[in-house]
């Protein structure tokens, strides 16, 4: 199971400097859903399934879906663009694998340093995602509720048509 | 139950999340792209409350925080996605450079 994490977050940090490095927007976009697809295979596997499940419908989905949307409205760029565009983000991009190779080798070298809560000591608290949701932490639904309007009023305000 | 050196891998593959995303928005003048930048620092983020709920054995009270981080998130980009898209409507570029006055 081990080697399998490991391979997972591996895949993981490929996908997100391949969604960072491409220069086609769309391209960049299903890099990002990739990066969502196996951040919630991770979060599945440290024991949170619902969360998985947000991180898969909504991270993966919907936000991809608002990304393609907001490219839609945009032009394309031609060819020579592209071609253009491209040698002058390997020129500010083509530096990141090497920072992160030295940065993991660092941190390979010099470790992190370890939880004060010890795993084995660590006291369980029992309570279920249903009770800590909707008894424990009522105040993070009601600033939710706030957010998703405010949310919504931004997007009538930002996507109405100006009358002349 | 973790092993230290497990953690010891998560720590560094998140930390590296982290640096992928913040080298983007600071490098980057694509607005969209900043956007991006952004999505997966709160990737790093959800992995590091994941970890955590995970350690912790509270789960519960991880996954409640990741669902809120995702309600915020994704009103983050559809207000941001907006914003861009009037930008480009002004502009007719969606490169940061462009954006030089707060004019209607």
């Amino acid at each position: 199971m081990d080697i399998v994490n490991i391979f997972l977050l591996a895949l993981l940090l490929i996908a997100a400097v391949w969604t960072v490095m491409r220069t086609r927007l769309i391209r960049a976009v299903i890099g990002l859903a990739v990066v969502s697809v196996l951040v919630a295979v991770l979060v599945f596997q440290m024991g949170s399934p619902i969360a998985a499940v947000f991180e898969l419908s909504v991270c993966a989905g919907l936000i991809s879906v608002i990304f393609f949307t907001t490219i839609s409205f945009t032009r394309r760029l031609s060819y020579e663009q592209a071609v253009e565009r491209r040698k002058e983000r390997l020129g500010r991009f083509g530096y990141l694998p090497f920072v992160l190779l030295i940065l993991g080798l660092l941190m390979l070298k010099y470790p992190l340093p370890q939880p004060m809560i010890m795993l084995h000591d660590t006291p369980v608290i029992g309570e279920s995602l249903r009770v800590v949701f909707w008894d424990i932490r009522q105040i993070d639904l009601l600033g939710q509720v706030a957010i998703l309007l405010a949310g919504a009023i931004g997007v009538i305000v930002l996507f109405k048509e100006i009358r002349k | 139950m973790m092993v230290a050196g497990m953690l010891q891998w998560y720590g560094i593959f998140i930390v590296l999340l982290f640096v992928v995303g913040l080298y983007c928005i600071i490098t980057t003048t694509n607005l969209i792209r900043l956007l991006i930048g952004i999505e997966i620092l709160i990737k790093a983020v959800t992995l590091l409350f994941a970890l955590a709920g995970w350690l912790t054995g509270n789960t519960a009270l991880s996954q409640v925080l990741i669902i809120t981080l995702i309600v915020v998130e994704v009103v983050i980009m559809v207000v941001a996605g907006g914003l861009i898209v009037n930008v480009y409507r002004h502009t007719k570029s969606i490169e940061s450079r462009g954006i030089k006055n707060l004019k209607g």
